[in-house]
């Protein structure tokens, strides 16, 4: 892979890896926010736990959230896998 | 709170709309917003009242140029040390606009809830809109302000932690307010795009107004571009949307014009339109 193209569209494209940064960053926030029951910060928890033994994901790799659409509840999880497992096209959240 | 103080409130609330500028983040742009969009509604012909909430840290009242007239304060208001008479500057270039200063030397837990309420109750019966300036952060002072408010600008610059802040306050909306907390339906959010810059956006530098846009998820009620001319009607004291020959002064002007609820396209969203005005007044 030439290196130099990879550097060239890090510096053009700061603003999209801020985008996906913070894409990430609110929808964590929102977690705690909606109404959902009790039980969901345990069940990420859990979640993240069972990803672990399988991959290092961040803290921050597990989200849930239940939505109401239409009449019908949904379990929504979503699971940002480390850089490697993507094929390294994705920039992912930071990991602090 | 009593149920009985909030029915009295309830019923007092309908003749005023309070709003409140918000943010999380400091130093984005709520009080030279705050400072536009209530001069914008009193030019508009609405009685307009704004509110600085910000104790201990005063700064609208040097922005709407008013600094020397300040004798009482909110504090002072709240605490029964001035009548909320004594205490309103009444603009001298604007018959229909008026500003109440924070004080300078109390903490913000001088802003109890009670009379924060009183007074706002006392604002509503005079004024069509109450403007409130809330400090930065997510603590006391911010709670204060946003507390009473039936709508909300979300002040927000195209950067990271900015964005990430207003997302936390739009939280705070929904649940720490009074329409939340009393089942009495939601705050209507609005997003101020503030400090914009379209050249640096083309560039890839900067997070674009879509971006934003569909990461608060909120309606955009304006784009407010990086200006020169926020500084220079800064040092005069005179709120930027009194010039609407400047890009950011007229930006405001469009702004206030959509909260009304006239159709005006956004402009300074792209180069070729900011380079006309850039052009016209050096930015
Ligand atoms: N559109 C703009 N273009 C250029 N400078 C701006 C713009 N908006 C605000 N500023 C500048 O940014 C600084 C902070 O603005 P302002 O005081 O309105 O922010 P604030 O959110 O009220 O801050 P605080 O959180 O401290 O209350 C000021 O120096 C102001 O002149
Ligand atoms: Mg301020």
């Amino acid at each position: 892979m030439d290196w130099m193209k990879l550097f060239r569209s890090e510096r053009k494209n700061s603003a999209h890896v801020a985008r996906d940064r913070l894409k990430l960053v609110v929808m964590h926030q929102r977690e705690g926010r909606g109404a959902g029951p009790d039980w969901l910060p345990r069940l990420r928890e859990d979640l993240l736990a069972v990803v672990r033994r399988y991959t290092e994901v961040a803290d921050d790799a597990v989200h849930v959230r239940v939505q109401h659409d239409q009449g019908v509840d949904l379990l929504e999880m979503n699971i940002a896998l480390p850089e490697e497992e993507r094929g390294g096209s994705v920039s992912k959240a930071g990991s602090t | 709170m009593t149920r009985h103080l909030l029915i009295i409130f309830g019923g007092l609330s309908a003749l005023a709309k309070i709003i409140v500028v918000t943010s999380g983040k400091g130093g984005v742009g709520k009080t030279t917003t705050s400072a536009s969009f209530a001069t914008g509604l009193a030019v508009r012909g609405y009685k307009t009242a704004v509110v600085d909430f910000d104790v201990g840290l005063r700064n609208l009242d040097l922005i709407m140029g008013v600094e020397r007239r300040v004798v009482f304060d909110f504090v002072n208001v709240i605490q029964g040390e001035a009548t909320l008479r004594q205490a309103l500057i009444r603009d001298k270039r604007y018959d229909n606009l008026a500003i109440l200063a924070a004080s300078q030397t109390r903490d913000k837990e001088a802003l109890t809830i009670d009379g924060v309420q009183r007074v706002l109750e006392e604002l509503a019966k005079e004024f069509d809109y109450v403007v409130c300036d809330s400090p930065a952060g997510i603590e006391h002072g911010a709670y204060a302000a946003m507390y009473f408010a039936d709508e909300a600008l979300v002040v927000t610059n195209p950067e990271v932690s900015s964005v990430r802040d207003s997302d936390r306050v739009l939280g705070l909306l929904s649940s720490k307010t009074r329409k939340a907390e009393q089942g009495e339906g939601t705050v209507r959010e609005h997003l101020v795009l503030t400090r914009y810059n379209p050249a640096r956006v083309a560039k890839g530098e900067m997070l674009s107004v879509d971006d934003v846009t569909d990461i608060l998820a909120i309606p955009l009620l304006g784009i407010i571009p990086e200006s020169q001319a926020v500084l220079n009607s800064s040092n005069q004291g005179v709120p930027v949307v009194a010039d609407t020959e400047t890009d950011a002064g007229s930006a405001y002007a469009d702004m206030v014009a959509r909260f009304l609820g006239e159709e005006r396209a956004h402009r300074f969203v792209e180069v070729e339109k900011k380079g006309f005005l850039g052009r016209l007044f050096g930015t």
